[in-house]
């Protein structure tokens, strides 16, 4: 009775987890299966064909989009990352309450909604502007907003690494006549060096996969891949946003293939240093 | 050396993240007289309170109606996302598929994709002449008409969402120390009275986080209702990105603003609470 009850339940939470599954992929699958679709309509499938994405390649605007995602995420990520890591330096060596009211604030960007970060930078920024007289929103501003947002990213991810570091460890590069760059750069950071790179990649994605505060700090004229695929949207039924999110999809499915295999084989190379 | 590499940061927090939301406060307290000075007023919130036509009931006037609507939808989310990302976190951390990475891996990877193409995916399948409906029209079963309803929104929304919730009750579990239950079981609880008094109570903390993951986002969004709810859903979100992108109202705009970061403190607060319990229960366990 009771191997039986076992394995009703062991199909239960199988044909549970299949259902959630079948909910999570149904969106996607479609969109895959739709951009090889002959005709325009959504619903019904009329043939095979390759147009979408012919079409796709030979789109000027989501070319740049394009561009901008990449471009800003690398200049975000790199921008955040070395100020994240210096700041979380700095905070560390601060007492227990500047420290505490220090990361309070930090926080804000990635407590605040979206919406709200968004609309506050674009009202800073074109301050800013008509302050001066001079300036527009666009590609810089879209930039120093991504880098905005991501630097906690980066501070909540080298702050943990800062704690198991030993206190004495760039006292002794001291002692053992290293200048305190030196000291910095070759035992110090080397030693945090995980938490920067968790950070760097969290910063990436989560410029990658912003849409609200790139909406609201930049001009019509400077789209990235997000506001490209929702004025696409807005504009009714294209296909074309089938095939780039088929790109998408497989893009990052081949990037968390990969980040899975580093991990594991950092994992079973620390298990051997063991 | 303290000092360099603190205080640029410092200055750093004051111009970006501190001075915008003294911007939100400043435009939300103040007005625009003709001449084009700057005065103080408490107006612009209370047109958030008091809405557009005169004498109507609370929750009947419009920005007021926007507010609850937002709450309830996101309260339902939130509420929905929690039956059913627990059993799926629990499955997922229980014996037999805890050790299967490849698992999460797949519950995972949806949230790593773009939301806005994700939600034009559920487009696809919802319209009138969707893939659902032309399904349901071959089976000779009645056709349902929900995009641009309450419940398109509120699809997208669990949907967008629910990997919020799966995840930090996941890991609250796993990190569970396995000898407690198993302490339980000895001394003769049924397994249900496991779940409830011992399981569910330490998952508490992957709960809470699990749930401000879910409520937050749900109450601040603006694309997800319009994309599946159509230009007429409106959410608080929608109306602070039309009172700035459209109407070019500042000080309205950031009135409704200020509604939702006090919003937004209230249920953190209420939440924080809710975390404390179960962290003193929690350490009056390990005695």
């Amino acid at each position: 009775m009771t191997s039986y009850n076992a394995n009703m339940m062991a199909v239960l939470k199988r044909l549970y987890m299949g259902l959630i599954l079948f909910f999570m992929y149904a969106p996607i699958a479609v969109l895959i299966i739709f951009s090889f679709n002959a005709s325009r309509s959504r619903g019904t499938w009329e043939g095979f064909t390759l147009d979408w994405y012919i079409r796709l390649l030979n789109d000027q605007h989501t070319q740049r989009a394009l561009r901008n995602t990449v471009l800003i995420a690398i200049f975000s990520t790199i921008f955040a990352t070395a100020i994240g890591t210096v700041a979380a330096i700095g905070i560390d060596k601060l007492k227990k309450r500047s420290r505490t009211a220090i990361m309070l604030v930090s926080r804000v960007p990635v407590m605040m909604p979206d919406v709200i970060i968004g609309i506050s930078l674009m009202m800073l920024f074109l301050f800013v502007f008509r302050t001066l007289g001079v300036g527009s929103l666009g590609f810089g501003t879209m930039l120093l907003a991504h880098v905005i947002f991501n630097v906690p990213y980066v501070i909540l991810s080298v702050t943990p690494k800062l704690r198991q570091l030993d206190p004495n460890l760039y006292e002794a590069a001291l002692d053992l006549g290293s200048n305190p760059l030196r000291a910095f750069v070759q035992v110090i950071l080397p030693e945090l060096w995980p938490g920067v790179v968790t950070g760097a990649m969290l910063a990436f994605t989560m410029s990658v996969d912003d849409f609200m505060v790139s909406f609201f700090t930049t001009s019509p004229g400077v789209q990235n891949l997000s506001i490209r695929i929702f004025s696409m949207t807005r504009r009714g039924v294209d296909p074309s946003i089938n095939a780039l999110s088929t790109i998408i999809f497989v893009v990052v499915m081949i990037m968390l293939i990969l980040i899975n295999r580093r991990d594991r084989r950092l994992i079973h190379k620390n298990a051997e240093d063991d | 050396m303290r000092r360099l590499f603190t205080y640029p940061y410092i200055v750093w927090l004051a111009i970006f993240v501190i001075a915008p939301l003294l911007l939100v406060f400043f435009y939300a307290f103040s007005g625009t007289d003709a001449d084009g000075y700057t005065y103080f007023t408490f107006q612009n919130i209370n047109k958030f309170f008091e809405g557009i036509i005169e004498g109507q009931p609370f929750f009947q006037r419009i920005y007021v109606r926007v507010a609850t609507r937002s709450l309830r939808m996101a309260l339902q989310t939130t509420v929905i996302c929690f039956l059913l990302g627990y059993p799926l976190a629990h499955i997922l951390a229980s014996k037999g598929f805890r050790d299967k990475p490849i698992l999460l891996f797949l519950f995972i990877m949806p949230m790593w994709m773009n939301f806005l193409v994700r939600t034009y995916g559920w487009m696809t399948i919802l319209e009138r002449n969707g893939i659902m409906n032309n399904l349901l029209r071959r089976m000779n079963l009645p056709t349902i008409d929900i995009l641009f309803t309450d419940s398109a929104v509120l699809l997208g929304m669990v949907y967008n969402f629910l990997p919020f919730m799966v995840l930090p009750i996941y890991t609250a579990l796993t990190k569970m120390d396995k000898r407690i239950i198993e302490a339980a079981q000895d001394l003769g609880a049924s397994p249900r009275s496991v779940f409830l008094r011992v399981v569910f109570p330490l998952s508490m903390p992957g709960v809470v986080s699990g749930i401000t993951m879910v409520f937050m986002p749900a109450a601040a969004t603006f694309i997800i209702p319009n994309l599946l709810g159509g230009g007429q859903f409106f959410l608080l979100g929608n109306l602070v990105e039309q009172q700035f992108l459209l109407v070019g109202n500042w000080h309205f705009g950031s009135a409704v603003a200020v509604v939702m970061i006090v919003l937004m403190l209230v249920s953190t607060f209420i939440l924080s609470r809710f975390d404390r319990q179960t962290e003193a229960s929690e350490g009056g366990m390990r005695l």
